[in-house]
């Protein structure tokens, strides 16, 4: 019964997978850093992701402080975050948050304030979706491995 | 009187062809007028015929020319002005012109001209009173004008086109006219005036011409004109159709300039658009390809798995498609780079070697490389892309080849020459009655037998350059080859294979891209046909060229040239240490003995063996090798021990006796003390049966399969002799992570890289291959870490960093480390720096951004080589094979 349980829920994940990737929320970077997964860092995807939560929510919440200034003109920080999120998101295979955080560069580069904000809530947006299906992922897995009773298997 | 002046004048009128007649009056005054007109019986007439007023003076005609007889009796002095005239004429005894009016006769319009007739003589300077004193008569001469101008101009009066007229101007405001209408339309434009003087001071005579009629137009002059109008009109078409074609050609070359821009623009566009487009499919495919992964661990029934599988092989094949495309468009673009790094050439030839000997081994066909002794062991040049260009060469060499051998050779440009020269001399020296008789006998003297397109590589000439080689090795003992001291070593590599060749018409577009032999649909052969262009390419960019002998059915040989750095000889002894390490050194010495009929193919596994630094013979039967044996023992030296018999399956077949004998000669020999040769069948496929006959035959020990390598030979060595009992790298068995695993493992790397995510997932990833991680969250970070002395073997810096960006610190690392190496030179040397020799720990340019990455200002600023981030396990390994040397897969 466990074991029927826990094909069910490597099915789930599977699927759940292709639909990230088939929507552009993750690309096969998040393949990548799951194949960085072994035994001797059993959490590794979880823990790389818990950084990035962390750390882009912190980015997020500076951001939009930035962009609620009505003094506001430091585009060269605001540059600078931008940057940070680019690198992150690509590093776990945000796809999605990363193009839009190329745009919102843009955006910042030209000074467009406007364009900033639209973007910002885009990006907010558009981060939400992704924490929200990678919970959903990393629950799905839990379960699995519960299901399944044994250490996770390495995904090569 | 009067008939004798009549007949006188008449007689004499020839004379004077102006005058119509001339008469001569007599000055009478009034006192004598009735005496004189009683003694000539007539009064005197006025021109009016009537008698003549009283007057003071009267000058009747008495004597006259019959012309004229009708003037006799007039009066001249009648007229008022006649008789100023005529009194005029004799008190300056001249002659006087009266006005023109019409003569009597004729009634033209006329003239008389008037000479005094004086008495007595006068004196020499007579008054005017003495001249009216001593006037007797007067002589006139009627000038008939129009007769006279007729006369006299005749020539111009004859001609009707012109109108002559004679004004008498005395009177200036009223010109009498004398001759000619005087009001007729003519020409009044042109008009020639000329002054004609009768003789009397006192009147005045102008003479006027012009054109009866207008001008007639001058055809000439206008055909002139016009003609030269046409001709300013032509000459200005002309000139016109000049500057307008100036102008066209002008702003067709401007048009073209743009065009060309924007054609070259379009071509990098395209370039730009492959590069980006086959990355972009990349990006996707590799998430194919990872879902796949994924698939394939599922439990999957044999069909599913089948299909998955078969989607797998498809979408590897697309991989490989790509990546082509995308150097092609980096070669189009210009931005493929040559890397210059020390390699070692044999070892990348014996792993293409066995990347294919799978496939050659299932087909049958030979497959083998041969580097000459003069190559240098390490050269500098970019092992990738020579690997590329000889796995292009070779994987179509096997997909074309089904039977025969496959042969790379590699030996020095310059050894062409010679060889060329001993290919003539064969000739020569009968070499074509040989030739008849070596394919009457359907044997080649190539590696496998077979035919090959190109004889280069057939033992006739192919033994000159091992000959050569050999006499070059005694000599080079005693002096250093000159060549050996220039920088640069060309070397001749050639891909000889026995397959179906290139149609002849095929054979001017093989480098095209994406031309291929056989294009239609149905064709044998896979592949896009872009394999060869970039082949091509690249050997360009090496500095050599490309070219090939190709006879259908028989074969094909490609052959390129391609420039290398030598080594120095610093590097060289620090990498040659780690390529010992490669192959074992454990042989060194040992004996052995290649039996092969064929003189290629055993030279072939003689280069092999001598790599091992074994002493190798070549005896082309199993005969002569058992006699060479039987010396061998009979001598009894331990010295000249034999150690290794290694035998030619196919010399083995078609000499089974000498097989037996072989085995005899091992019973014979089992009573010396010495051992026994090991006894080593080379084979490139063997059936079962074989094999158990083989080992009855005394081939007990090993059977090496083809193709041979010196790390397979060695491995099989080690077996057999259990010598060196390390377990070798054997290579075949490594994928790229493990190849990665052997190069990183227990590597100390820094990762420096300000973004937590980027470097918690760098470390990931380089720990998964064995080293040990180290991160740094800045540049400043860094620089703390790496001061000398330091432990790293290695640092992977972001580039876009706060603060202090990767070039930044990148400069200020080797900036501490030339200070720390200078101080070493200084003297300080102290065991860390010794170990070291030289502080220059790699650094590798972490960047997001492949395509556009700056390469330059990454080696501009001190670093090494980039990684593209994320990490891909292909591209990690390319930056890291630079720096370190795998280690042995039995200390992993």
């Amino acid at each position: 019964m466990l074991g029927l349980d826990a094909d069910r829920l490597r099915a789930d994940l599977n699927r759940l997978l292709a639909f990230l990737f088939h929507q552009g929320i993750l690309d096969e970077q998040y393949l990548q850093l799951q194949q960085l997964q072994d035994e001797s860092s059993p959490n590794f995807v979880s823990e790389v992701v818990n950084i990035y939560f962390h750390e882009s929510e912190k980015l997020l919440r500076n951001l939009r402080s930035s962009l609620m200034d009505r003094e506001f003109s430091d585009y060269d920080k605001m540059g600078i975050h931008l940057n940070q999120f680019i690198g992150s998101s690509s590093s776990i295979g945000a796809k999605r948050v990363r193009n839009v955080c190329v745009a919102f560069r843009a955006a910042s580069d030209q000074y467009n304030r406007a364009g900033c904000l639209r973007a910002l809530e885009l990006l907010e947006h558009e981060y939400c979706i992704l924490k929200n299906k990678l919970h959903e992922l990393f629950q799905i897995e839990q379960q699995r491995l519960l299901a399944a009773g044994v250490r996770y298997p390495m995904l090569n | 009187m009067q008939e004798t002046f009549a007949e006188y004048t008449a007689r004499t009128a020839f004379e004077r062809p102006l005058l119509s007649g001339v008469a001569y009056a007599e000055r009478v005054v009034h006192s004598k007028r009735e005496e004189f007109e009683r003694q000539h019986g007539w009064t005197i007439k006025t021109m009016q015929r009537e008698p003549s007023p009283i007057r003071d003076e009267y000058a009747p005609v008495i004597f006259s020319q019959e012309t004229v007889s009708y003037i006799e009796s007039l009066d001249m002095m009648s007229g008022e002005e006649d008789r100023e005239n005529i009194l005029r004429a004799g008190a300056s005894g001249k002659a006087v012109l009266t006005r023109p009016f019409r003569l009597l006769g004729s009634h033209h319009l006329g003239v008389v001209l008037t000479f005094p007739v004086y008495k007595s003589k006068l004196p020499l300077r007579p008054t005017v009173a003495e001249r009216i004193g001593a006037t007797a008569g007067y002589l006139g001469g009627a000038f008939d004008v129009e007769s006279l101008v007729e006369n006299l101009l005749g020539q111009l009066a004859g001609n009707q086109a012109i109108l002559v007229n004679v004004y008498d101007v005395t009177n200036s405001s009223d010109h009498l006219i004398m001759y000619g209408h005087q009001n007729q339309d003519g020409d009044l434009a042109f008009l020639h005036e000329s002054k004609l003087d009768f003789g009397d001071p006192f009147r005045k005579h102008t003479m006027i011409c012009r054109y009866h009629q207008k001008a007639p137009t001058s055809w000439t002059a206008l055909t002139t004109a016009f003609l030269f109008f046409v001709i300013c009109l032509l000459v200005g078409y002309i000139l016109y159709g000049a500057a307008i074609h100036i102008v066209k050609v002008e702003d067709d070359f401007h048009e073209m300039q743009e065009l060309k821009v924007r054609a070259e623009a379009a071509d990098v566009a395209k370039s730009q658009f492959l590069a980006t487009v086959s990355h972009e499919i990349r990006t996707p495919m590799n998430g194919i390809l990872g879902m796949l992964a994924l698939l394939l661990d599922t439990d999957l029934s044999s069909t599913q798995r089948d299909y998955a599988q078969t989607a797998q092989v498809c979408g590897k094949a697309l991989i490989t498609l790509i990546n082509e495309v995308l150097d092609r468009a980096k070669i189009e673009a210009g931005k493929l780079e040559m890397e210059t790094v020390p390699f070692d050439l044999r070892s990348i030839l014996d792993d293409v070697l066995s990347l294919f000997s799978e496939k050659s081994r299932n087909k049958g066909v030979e497959l083998a490389v041969f580097v000459s002794d003069k190559v240098p062991e390490m050269v500098m040049g970019d092992p990738g892309r020579f690997r590329q260009i000889i796995t292009n060469l070779v994987g179509n060499s096997v997909k074309f080849t089904e039977r025969g051998h496959i042969f790379v050779k590699v030996h020095l440009a310059e050894n062409s020459k010679p060889m060329a020269e001993a290919k003539a001399e064969t000739c020569l020296n009968g070499g074509s009655d040989e030739g008849v008789l070596v394919s009457s006998a359907h044997q080649f003297k190539t590696l496998s037998g077979y035919e090959a397109a190109d004889e280069r590589n057939s033992w006739d000439s192919f033994k000159y350059l091992v000959a050569d080689e050999e006499s070059r090795y005694n000599a080079s003992i005693n002096m250093p080859l000159a060549g050996e001291t220039s920088q640069n070593v060309t070397l001749m590599v050639s891909v000889e294979d026995t397959g179906i060749g290139i149609p002849l018409i095929a054979q001017d577009r093989v480098f095209m891209p994406f031309m291929q032999a056989d294009s239609s649909t149905s064709r044998n052969y896979g592949g896009t046909g872009i394999g060869l262009s970039i082949t091509k390419c690249l050997v360009e960019l090496m500095g050599g060229h490309i070219s090939f002998v190709s006879r259908p059915q028989v074969g094909s040989t490609f052959s390129f040239t391609a420039a290398f750095g030598r080594c120095k000889k610093a590097s060289f002894s620090d990498t040659k240490k780690s390529n010992t390490e490669d192959l074992p050194s454990s042989f060194q010495g040992l004996k052995a003995i290649v039996v092969d009929g064929k003189p290629v193919r055993a030279a072939v596994t003689r280069y092999h063996l001598k790599r091992l630094g074994m002493l190798v013979e070549v005896g082309s039967s199993v005969k002569m090798a058992a006699s060479a044996c039987g010396k061998n023992g009979s001598s009894c030296g331990t010295k000249n021990q034999l150690d290794v018999i290694l035998v030619e399956k196919d010399s083995w077949l078609s000499g089974e006796d000498g097989g037996l004998s072989l085995g005899m000669l091992d019973l014979k020999q089992n009573g010396h003390v010495f051992k026994l040769p090991k006894m080593i069948l080379l084979a490139t496929n063997i059936t079962n049966a074989e094999l158990e006959k083989a080992k009855a035959a005394g081939f007990s020990d090993t059977t090496i399969m083809k193709p041979v390598r010196a790390s397979m030979v060695a491995a099989c060595l080690q077996q057999v002799l259990g010598i060196g009992q390390k377990r070798q790298a054997g290579k075949d068995m490594l994928n790229g992570s493990l190849v990665l695993r052997s190069l990183l493992y227990r590597k100390k790397i820094l990762v420096v890289d300000d973004n937590m995510v980027n470097r918690r997932v760098a470390a990931g990833a380089l720990k998964k291959f064995g080293a040990a991680v180290e991160c740094a969250d800045s540049g400043k970070a860094a620089l703390k870490l790496l001061q000398i002395p330091h432990y790293f073997d290695a640092c992977f810096m972001d580039i876009q960093m706060p603060e202090m960006d990767g070039f930044e610190a990148t400069r200020r690392i080797r900036k501490m480390e030339s200070q720390a190496n200078e101080q070493i030179n200084g003297g300080s040397m102290d065991e860390e720096s010794a170990r070291k020799g030289k502080w220059h720990v790699p650094i590798l340019a972490m960047t997001a951004d492949v395509i556009h990455a700056t390469y330059d200002e990454c080696l501009k600023c001190g670093m090494d080589g980039y990684v593209s981030k994320p990490f891909e396990e292909e591209n990690l390994y390319q930056a890291v094979a630079k720096f370190f040397k795998a280690k042995p897969m039995s200390e992993l």
